[in-house]
This record gives structure tokens, C-alpha cells and sequence, in this order.
């Protein structure tokens, strides 16, 4: 803990519920993502994790308490005493300034690697063709794909392909990245190319939500690890103390199955 | 049998007796074809069955190209109005709003539900109903615009509104069979990057909906060509109303129709190669390699029947085995 005043919380959630159809999938959920930091997020299938990034990042609207990105309420804007939404135009703003990188890639099928990248910067952020080319180049090379930019998504391999995607999203600058399960759908000699980008981007400084079933990933990387069960975070804190010595029988029973 | 090793054998392939005897019944049945249409003389007669040096006299004439003129014009209007009319109705169809969604699907229930010859004759008699229309607001005093529907349906107008309308019915349905066919991870990351709704169908969307819209909207172009004929309904003089015409006074009628069908088939063709070159260019990315261009199947069809002919296969059968 900084003795300074902290500069406010990246991702502060407080309460957080969500439900589809009657069905509570997020029920109450507390967590802090600091500035710079690498959280990582376990927890069973079905339990919530891709509802919680989705509503990080507006893809949801959470049904209560609160959540706040660098600062401002998600979705919403506190002006004299009331909770106005926030207009389409708005939403898509912030949502621009957080990466999302997906279990399944999701790269633009019909676009060539080179063009994924660029895309984004010219129709949302009105970045120059020249200018977008040229980032897209250097983050290319960042990856390792660099010779790749002429090909299409289904000529690359999945390890590749979650590079490209990673890329595309570091293409507009976000100011948080958030990654559900990005190495799941990968043949196992892949995960590492994928971790090693990841790692290298945790090392620059860059503020990331991961959600993860890689544990090694976990306790090397994250600064903090959250684990999530039945729309509840059931226990937080150091990754290394956490996964060594798990507190509640949930916990245990879990890893116990994924170690 | 034994075989020492590295030493390469032939290999025969398979005779297959069945596919030979149903290649020469084919090829025989053909052959009469071709005979009866195109050699044989009518009974009693010198000149040939069908009439081609009848065919030959009318296929350039005035009134066959000014025909076919119109029925290309009529088909590439129509067609203009039914795919962006029809891809609006599948953008509808997609709204959450009820009444946006309920009335396109009511727009495709009407037009899908009544034959498009009636729909003609419709559109033809609707300015005895309304002289004119007027539109804007109702019980306010607001217009955007005024027309005249006397003089705006002629016979061609009322022909490319009527085959225009119902074929927005079909290429809707084509349009939202392929905005459904994208997986909904293209709309997530589109979504995530930041873009509008419009900007993810439009970048993102509609180009990888082609690829499963183009297909069924060159056979509605095809389509659409024949059945501009029903034109003839409303009296357009397109390609089948001339050649009507003509044998109404020669008496001509076999000939003539080869000539229109003639004309059909060859548009048909240039219709088909183009809607090749359309596909491919869609299927950018979707396939690792992309598929060859006709005339590199003919290459490469020439190639491997030639290289069969030059030398039977031969293998090593251990590398073989
Ligand atoms: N759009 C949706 N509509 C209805 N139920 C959903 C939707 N998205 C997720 N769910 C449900 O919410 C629960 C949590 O899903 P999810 O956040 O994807 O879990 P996780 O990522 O931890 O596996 C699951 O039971 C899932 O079926
Ligand atoms: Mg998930």
C-alpha cells in the first residue's frame, strides 16, 4: 500500500448484480483493479467471469450497485443528485479505451491481419491511414507476427491469431486491457507464445483483468487474484498466498481440479 | 506378389464398366439431339425443322435488341430496388423495436403471399384509385412530396415498381439469412473496439454477409431477367413482347421463340460468369487458399489429363504402403 494519497481505482466494483431472465448470475461483487496492475480472475465455468469483464467494459448493464472505470460510473453519469445514462455515442467512447481480447480471437474474418489493426484507429478514433499502417506495424512487430500483415485470419495458426487480436487491441491505446480465457481455445504448444505476449505487456505497465485457468500465468504475473464462485468473489488477495494456501473449501476443491 | 524393395510398379486403375456404357447413352441421346434441333429438315419440306435461317434473319433485328434493351433496363432496375429496398426490410426485420420488426414482416408476408402477375396488374389500375399521392404527415398540414401517379405509372414504371416491390420481399429474406449467418464474436469485437451499431454492420457485418447473400442473388438476377416477361401483362415491349409481336403477323412462332430464348441464354452466361467473379471476391479470407479462377481449371484439368496420358502412375510400394 502507497503511504500517498492513491490516485482513484482503474476498475472499482461495489455490489455489482446481474441477472438474465430472473437467473442472478453476478450477486454482489466487490473488487478493486489498481493502476498498472495485473488481476487475474479464476473460478468454475458458469460462475460469472464473462459477465463481470462484459459489464467492465459496457457490452452489459449491470441491475445494481456500483462500477466505476477510471473514475466514471459505467454506463451512467451522477449530475446533481441523479443517474442520467449515458447516450450510445458516449458508451462507445469508453469503450474504445478498453481492449478486450476473447476466448475465441473474434479477428475480422474478412480483413487481412494488417487491416484488423487498423481498422479501429481510423473509423473510431480518426487516427490517419499512414499513422494507423505504422502503429499497426510496430505492435505487429511487438507480437512477432510482422511478417503476417498481408494474410487473413484463417491462414494463421490460433496462437497467432490471439497475437493479432491482442495487437488490435493495443492499437487504440486503451487505458485498460481485459482478457477472458485468451489462451482456452489453444492447442497447448501455443499457450506459451500467447502468456509471453502477455507477460511482456504486464512488465510495461499495463493495467489488465485476466481471467485465466493458466495458475503458473497467475502466480508469476498477478499482483492480485480474485476468485469468483456463484456470482460472488469467494476469496482475494496475493496469488501466490491465495493458491498456496486456499481458505475456503470452494477454493480447494477447485483447484484441486484445475493444478 | 513380391517385390524387391525400391522398384517401382505400375499401378491400374480401376476399370469402371457402369460409368463407360452411361457416358455412351448419354453422349448418344445427344448426338439425336443435336441431329433433330439442328441437322433434320421439316416434314415435306428443304428448309431446316426449327427454322434457323429464320432464327439467324430476326436474332439482330430492331425490334428483338430494343426489346432485349428493356429487359435488361427492367431487370437491372428492379433488381436495384428489390436488393436495397430488400436489405433495409432484413435490417428491420433485425430491429428490437416491435412495430419496425412486425411491419417488415408483414411487408414480406403480402408480397411473398400474392402472385407477382397480380401484384402488375395491381400496380397497373392503382391510379384509377389515387390520382395522385401526397406524403407527409397525416392530420397535419406537413408534404415532403408529391406525385403525380397518372403520369408516373407508364407501363414501364408500373413494371419495374411492381417486379421491384415483390422482389424486395425475397432478397430481404436472402439479406437476413445472411446478417444471421455472422458469428456474433465479429459483432462483440466490433462492439468492443468501439464502433456504432452502424459502423459494425456496415464494416463488419454486411462484408462477411455477402458471402452467403451473393450466391442467391445472382440466381434472383436470373430469375428477375425471365420474369420481366410478365411485363408483357402491363404491355412493355421487352424481349418476349417483340418477338410476339413479330410472329403475330409472320406466323414465325418456333423461330422466334429460339430467338428470344437465345437471347435469355446468353445473358444468362455473362450473368453467371460475373456472379463467379463477385463470389470470390466475398470469399476474401474465408477460405485459406482461394478457389481458381475458370480458366485455371481448365489449366489445371488440361495438366492432369495430359500428364495421365503421357505415363501411367507408378509408386514404390513401401513408400506406398
Ligand atoms: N446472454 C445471456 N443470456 C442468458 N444467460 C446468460 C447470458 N450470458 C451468460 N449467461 C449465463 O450466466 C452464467 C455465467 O456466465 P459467464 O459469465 O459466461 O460464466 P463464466 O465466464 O464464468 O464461465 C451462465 O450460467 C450463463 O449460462
Ligand atoms: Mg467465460
Amino acid at each position: 500500500m502507497s503511504t500517498m494519497t492513491p490516485a482513484v481505482a482503474m476498475v472499482e466494483a461495489r455490489g455489482v448484480h446481474k441477472s438474465y431472465a430472473g437467473v442472478e448470475v453476478l450477486r454482489g461483487v466487490d473488487l478493486t483493479v489498481q493502476r498498472g496492475e495485473v488481476t487475474c480472475l479464476i473460478g468454475p465455468s458458469g460462475s460469472g467471469k464473462s459477465t463481470l469483464l462484459r459489464c467492465i467494459n459496457h457490452l452489459e448493464k449491470h441491475d445494481a450497485g456500483e462500477l466505476r472505470v477510471d473514475g466514471h460510473l459505467v454506463g451512467y453519469e451522477l449530475r446533481d443528485g441523479k443517474l442520467y445514462e449515458r447516450n450510445n455515442k458516449q458508451i462507445c467512447a469508453e469503450r474504445s479505451r478498453i481492449g478486450m481480447v476473447f476466448q475465441r480471437f473474434n479477428l475480422f474474418q474478412h480483413l487481412t491481419v494488417l487491416e484488423n489493426i487498423t481498422i479501429g484507429q481510423v473509423k473510431v478514433r480518426n487516427v490517419s491511414a499512414a499513422a494507423a499502417t505504422q502503429r499497426a506495424r510496430e505492435l505487429l512487430a511487438r507480437v512477432g507476427l510482422d511478417a503476417k500483415e498481408e494474410n487473413y485470419p484463417s491462414q494463421l495458426s490460433g496462437g497467432q491469431q490471439q497475437r493479432v487480436a491482442i495487437a488490435r487491441a493495443l492499437a487504440m491505446e486503451p487505458k485498460l486491457m481485459l482478457f477472458d480465457e485468451p489462451t482456452s481455445a489453444l492447442d497447448p504448444e501455443l499457450v506459451g507464445e500467447v502468456l509471453d505476449v502477455m507477460k511482456d505487456l504486464a512488465r510495461s505497465g499495463m493495467t489488465m483483468v485476466v481471467v485465466t485457468h493458466e495458475m503458473g500465468f497467475a502466480r508469476e504475473v498477478a499482483d492480485t487474484l480474485y476468485f469468483l464462485d456463484q456470482g460472488v468473489i469467494e476469496e482475494s488477495g496475493d496469488p501466490r498466498e491465495v493458491l498456496a494456501n486456499p481458505q475456503s473449501a470452494r477454493l480447494r476443491s477447485f483447484l484441486s481440479k484445475v493444478l | 506378389m513380391v517385390t524387391n524393395g525400391d522398384d517401382e510398379v505400375e499401378v491400374v486403375p480401376v476399370r469402371h464398366v457402369g460409368r463407360w456404357i452411361g457416358a455412351l447413352v448419354v453422349a448418344l441421346v445427344l448426338a439425336m439431339l443435336v441431329h433433330t434441333v439442328v441437322f433434320s429438315k421439316a416434314s415435306g419440306g428443304t428448309s431446316s425443322r426449327f427454322g434457323w435461317a429464320i432464327v439467324f434473319h430476326y436474332f439482330t433485328t430492331r425490334e428483338v435488341l430494343d426489346g432485349l434493351a428493356l429487359t435488361l433496363e427492367l431487370t437491372a432496375l428492379a433488381m436495384t430496388i428489390g436488393i436495397v429496398l430488400g436489405m433495409i426490410i432484413a435490417i428491420m426485420r433485425l430491429s428490437h423495436n416491435r412495430l419496425v420488426s412486425g411491419t417488415a414482416w408483414s411487408y414480406v408476408w403480402f408480397f411473398r403471399g400474392t402472385p407477382v402477375y397480380v401484384q402488375l396488374l395491381f400496380w397497373f389500375n392503382i391510379a384509377a384509385l389515387y390520382k395522385t399521392v401526397t406524403i407527409g404527415v397525416p392530420f397535419m398540414n406537413v408534404t415532403f412530396l408529391h406525385l403525380d401517379l397518372v403520369a408516373f405509372f407508364t407501363p414501364f414504371h408500373t413494371a419495374m415498381v411492381g417486379l421491384g416491390l415483390n422482389e424486395a420481399a425475397y432478397m430481404s429474406e436472402i439479406g437476413r439469412s445472411g446478417l444471421i449467418s455472422v458469428d456474433e464474436g465479429q459483432i462483440e469485437a466490433a462492439t468492443s473496439l468501439g464502433m456504432t451499431r452502424s459502423q459494425t454492420l456496415r464494416l463488419v457485418i454486411l462484408p462477411q454477409a455477402m458471402r452467403v447473400i451473393i450466391p442467391p442473388t445472382g440466381n434472383e438476377v436470373i430469375s428477375m431477367l425471365k420474369t420481366t416477361s410478365l411485363a408483357i401483362a402491363v404491355s412493355v415491349t421487352e424481349l418476349l413482347t417483340a418477338v410476339t409481336n413479330i410472329y403475330s403477323a409472320n406466323y414465325e412462332i418456333m423461330p422466334l421463340l429460339l430467338v428470344a430464348s437465345l437471347w435469355y441464354l446468353i445473358v444468362t452466361t455473362i450473368l453467371s460468369i460475373g456472379q463467379y467473379y463477385v463470389e470470390r471476391h466475398y470469399a476474401k479470407g474465408a477460405l485459406r487458399t482461394p478457389p481458381p479462377t475458370p480458366l485455371q481449371r481448365l489449366r489445371q484439368d488440361v495438366r492432369g489429363v495430359a500428364s495421365k496420358m503421357r505415363s501411367p502412375r507408378r509408386v514404390r510400394p513401401k513408400a506406398a504402403a
